[in-house]
C-alpha cells in the first residue's frame, strides 16, 4: 500500500471511531449540553482536558518552535503546564463549587451584575475565535499535505465532523471523543519519538535520550551544541532573549492557560471539588506525557536535519571541500515537502550544493571561514511547523509511522477546535440569550439556541480557517495575553478578595483588556500597519508583545483595587456567596 | 450566623491559604528561579547529558508542577476532614 492509500485508511479509522463514541454519548438536556451531566470521573476529565488543551500548535508546531529557539523555547514549556498548577490551587476546585455552567455567568454572579458579564462574553469570544482559526488552518494543512486534497475540501471535512459531535453530543459527546482523540494523539506522537531516541541516542525513553549519549559517547545536547554553533547559529542549551522578557512571557502563558475558558470549563463537569483538585493534575499527567517528550523531539529533529544537509558538520568538518548535500541526491521527504512551498533551496553560489548555515552569524572568525569556502548565503529556509510532520520522514521511519502522525495532528486540531466552538456556543446561548437578552427561554429552546450558536460558530471557524486574517501565527499572544490580562485576575479577586465589587472588577477587567489588546496591536499590526517596529528597544520595560498580558495583568488588578476603593463596597449577600465558595461542603452538581 | 461557625470557616480559610503559598514559591522557585534566572548559573552542574538550569526549564519543571498539584490535592483533602468542611 502506498504512503497515501494508507494515510486515507489510518485517517479514515480514527474518524470512525470519533464518530462511532458521538453517537454513544449525545446530548439529551443542556446539562448534557453544557458540563456533560456533571458525572464525569475525573482520570477521564482530565484525558479529555488535555485533549483539548493540547491544539495543534502544541502538535505540530511547538516541538518545532523548540528545534529552532533551543533554550528559548523553554518559554512554551514551563508556560503551558506551569499554568496547571495555577488552575488547580487557585480557580478550578472554588469555579466547581460555585456550580454554574459557564465562566461569563460566574463573573456575572460574583459581581451582580449583567455588564460584567457582557465584558465576559466578549473576551471570551474574542480568546476563542482566534484560537479556532489556528486550529481550523491545522486541518487544512494536514489535509493537502498528507493527503493531497485541495485545501478547502479538507477544511469542509474538518468542519463535517466538528460539527457533527460538538453540535449533536454537546459537552457530552465532545468529553468521549475528546478521550479517543487523546489516545490517538499521544499514540502518534510518541511512536516517532521513541524510534527517534533509540536511533541517535539508544535509549528507548525520549525524556532520558535527550540527556543520553550519541553512538560515539558524547552527550547528545553537547554534540548538538557543537554542531549548531559550527553552523553559526545560537548555542542550543543557552538563550539570547532577555531574562525580563523570557519572565514576563512564561507568565502570560501561565496565567493565560490558567484563564483560558474552554480549560476552566472542563472542570465544571467532575462531581465533586476534591475531584477538581486531583483532575487538573490528571489532566497535567497526560500533557506533561507530550511536553516532557516535545524537547527531545525537536533537538532530535534539529540534529538529523543539519546531519542530513551539512553531513560533515559530525565530525567538525563543515568547510570541506564538496560537503553540503548534493540537491540532485536530497531524499524523497524534500520533494515533498518542497511541493508545499515549505521548505526552500535556492542555489545562490551556483555549485549544485546545500548551504545550510546561519549567514547572520557575528562571529568573524566564522564568517571569514563562509567566505573562503565560496559560500554566498543560507539557501535553505524550513518552515518550524513541518519539523514535526516531516520528521518521521526525515529519520527514515516506516510510512505507517508518517500516516499515524497525519492522523495525530488531526486529532489535536479537532478536540481544542470542538472544545472552543462549545465555549463560544455556550456563551451565546446560556449567557447572552438566557442571561440577559431573553432570560424566559425554555430548556428545550435554550439547547436549540446552544445547537444553532455552535453550527453558526463552525461556519465563521471555517471561514478564519480558509482566510485567514493574516495573523494565526500572532493569535498566541493574542489569546493568552487576554486570557492572562483580562479573564484570568478577576476571576482570581472573585474568589480570593471578598470585597471586590461590581465598578472595580468591570475597570479592571476593560483596562487590561484595552491595554494588552492595544500593545499588541501596536506592535504587530493586525488589521492596521504597525505603528512602531517590533524590536527590543521600543518595547515597555523590554518587555515583547507576547509577554505583555502579565503587565496587562497586574495593571487589571492594580485598576480593580483603586476603583473599588472609591466606590459602593460590595454587597452582603455576595460576601456570603464568596465565603461558600471557599468551603467544599453542600457542592451539588452543576445547574443554571 | 453564629461566631463558633464563623471562627472555624477563618481557621479553615488560614490554613488553605498558607498551603497555598506553599504551593506557590516552590511553583516560581523551580520555573522562574531554577529554570530561568539561576540557569546561567546552574548549567555548570550537569545532570547525565542535561545542563541542570536547562533540564529545569524543558523537564524538571514540568515533573515538581505535577508533585505539586497532588500534593496539594491530597492535603486539601486533609484540611477539609479537619475542618469538617470536606463533601459526603
Amino acid at each position: 500500500m502506498d504512503l497515501k492509500t494508507l494515510t486515507f485508511v489510518v485517517v479514515g479509522l480514527s474518524f470512525a471511531l470519533y464518530i462511532g463514541v458521538a453517537i454513544w454519548a449525545r446530548a439529551g438536556s443542556t446539562s448534557d449540553f453544557y458540563v456533560a451531566g456533571g458525572g464525569v470521573h475525573p482520570v477521564v476529565n482530565g484525558m479529555a482536558t488535555a485533549a483539548d488543551w493540547m491544539s495543534a500548535a502544541s502538535f505540530i508546531s511547538m516541538a518545532g518552535l523548540i528545534a529552532f529557539l533551543g533554550y528559548g523555547g523553554s518559554v512554551y514549556l514551563m508556560g503551558w503546564t506551569g499554568g496547571y498548577v495555577l488552575l488547580a490551587v487557585l480557580l478550578a476546585p472554588y469555579l466547581r463549587k460555585f456550580g454554574k455552567f459557564t465562566v461569563p455567568q460566574f463573573i456575572g454572579d460574583r459581581y451582580y451584575s449583567n455588564g460584567a458579564r457582557l465584558v465576559a462574553v466578549i473576551c471570551l469570544i474574542f480568546i476563542s475565535f482566534t484560537y479556532v482559526a489556528g486550529q481550523m488552518r491545522g486541518v487544512g494543512i494536514v489535509f493537502s499535505r498528507f493527503l493531497e486534497v485541495d485545501i478547502v475540501t479538507g477544511l469542509l471535512v474538518g468542519m463535517g465532523l466538528v460539527f457533527f459531535y460538538a453540535v449533536l453530543g454537546g459537552m457530552k459527546g465532545v468529553t468521549y471523543t475528546q478521550v479517543a482523540q487523546y489516545c490517538v494523539l499521544i499514540f502518534a506522537y510518541m511512536v516517532p519519538a521513541i524510534f527517534i531516541s533509540l536511533n541517535l541516542t539508544g535509549n528507548v525513553f525520549p525524556q532520558l535520550g535527550l540527556g543520553g549519549a550519541v553512538a560515539s559517547g558524547e552527550p547528545f545536547l553537547a554534540k548538538l551544541d557543537m554542531v549548531v554553533r559550527d553552523l553559526g547559529f545560537q548555542e542550543y542549551t543557552s538563550g539570547n532573549k532577555s531574562m525580563v522578557d523570557v519572565i514576563a512571557i512564561t507568565f502570560a502563558l501561565m496565567a493565560g492557560t490558567a484563564g483560558l475558558p474552554h480549560v476552566i470549563v472542563r472542570f465544571f463537569t467532575v462531581p465533586k471539588v476534591k475531584d477538581a483538585r486531583s483532575s487538573a493534575g490528571w489532566a497535567l499527567v497526560f500533557i506533561s506525557i507530550l511536553y516532557t517528550t516535545a524537547p527531545a523531539v525537536g533537538a532530535m529533529a534539529r540534529y538529523n536535519l543539519h546531519a542530513t544537509m551539512t553531513p560533515g558538520v559530525l565530525t567538525g568538518e563543515v568547510f570541506a571541500e564538496g560537503n553540503g548535500l548534493n540537491y540532485e541526491q536530497r531524499p524523497d521527504w524534500m520533494k515533498r515537502w518542497e511541493a508545499t512551498k515549505l521548505i526552500k533551496f535556492e542555489d545562490k553560489n551556483g555549485d549544485g550544493r546545500i548551504q545550510y548555515y546561519n549567514d547572520k552569524s557575528k562571529d568573524a572568525e566564522f564568517n571569514a571561514k563562509v567566505e573562503a569556502a565560496g559560500w554566498k548565503g543560507n539557501e535553505l529556509t524550513v518552515d518550524r511547523d513541518i519539523m514535526v510532520l516531516a520528521n518521521p520522514e526525515i529519520a527514515r521511519l516506516p510510512n505507517w509511522v508518517i500516516a499515524l502522525v497525519a492522523a495525530g495532528g488531526i486529532a489535536a486540531a479537532l478536540s481544542t477546535a470542538a472544545g472552543l466552538l462549545l465555549v463560544i456556543s455556550s456563551a451565546i446561548s446560556h449567557d447572552l440569550m438566557k442571561g440577559i437578552l431573553t432570560p424566559d427561554l425554555s430548556e428545550k429552546s435554550e439547547l436549540l439556541a446552544g445547537r444553532l450558536a455552535a453550527a453558526v460558530a463552525v461556519g465563521i471557524a471555517g471561514y478564519l480557517g480558509y482566510n485567514p486574517p493574516g495573523f494565526v501565527a500572532q493569535v498566541v499572544a493574542f489569546a493568552f495575553g487576554l486570557a492572562c490580562a483580562s479573564l484570568f485576575p478577576t476571576i482570581l479577586l472573585g474568589i480570593f478578595s471578598k470585597t471586590m465589587n461590581k465598578e472595580g472588577a468591570i475597570a479592571g477587567m476593560l483596562s487590561g483588556l484595552i491595554f494588552t489588546f492595544g500593545y499588541i496591536l501596536y506592535f504587530k499590526g493586525i488589521f492596521i500597519t504597525p505603528m512602531a517596529e517590533n524590536i527590543p528597544a521600543n518595547w515597555l520595560f523590554g518587555i515583547s508583545p507576547e509577554g505583555i498580558g502579565s503587565i496587562g495583568a497586574l495593571l487589571n488588578m492594580a485598576v480593580a483595587f483603586t476603583v473599588a476603593k472609591f466606590t459602593a463596597p460590595c454587597p452582603e449577600h455576595i460576601q456570603h456567596l464568596v465565603e461558600d465558595i471557599r468551603t467544599p461542603r453542600g457542592a451539588g452538581g452543576a445547574t443554571h | 450566623m453564629t461566631s463558633p461557625d464563623k471562627k472555624s470557616g477563618e481557621a479553615y480559610w488560614k490554613a488553605t491559604l498558607s498551603l497555598l503559598t506553599v504551593i506557590l514559591i516552590l511553583w516560581f522557585v523551580v520555573s522562574f528561579g531554577f529554570g530561568i534566572i539561576l540557569q546561567p548559573a546552574l548549567d555548570s552542574i550537569h545532570l547525565g547529558g542535561y545542563p541542570l538550569g536547562f533540564w529545569f526549564a524543558q523537564q524538571g519543571s514540568i515533573y515538581v508542577f505535577l508533585i505539586l498539584i497532588f500534593w496539594y490535592a491530597a492535603r486539601m483533602n486533609k484540611i477539609d476532614r479537619e475542618h469538617d468542611v470536606h463533601e459526603d
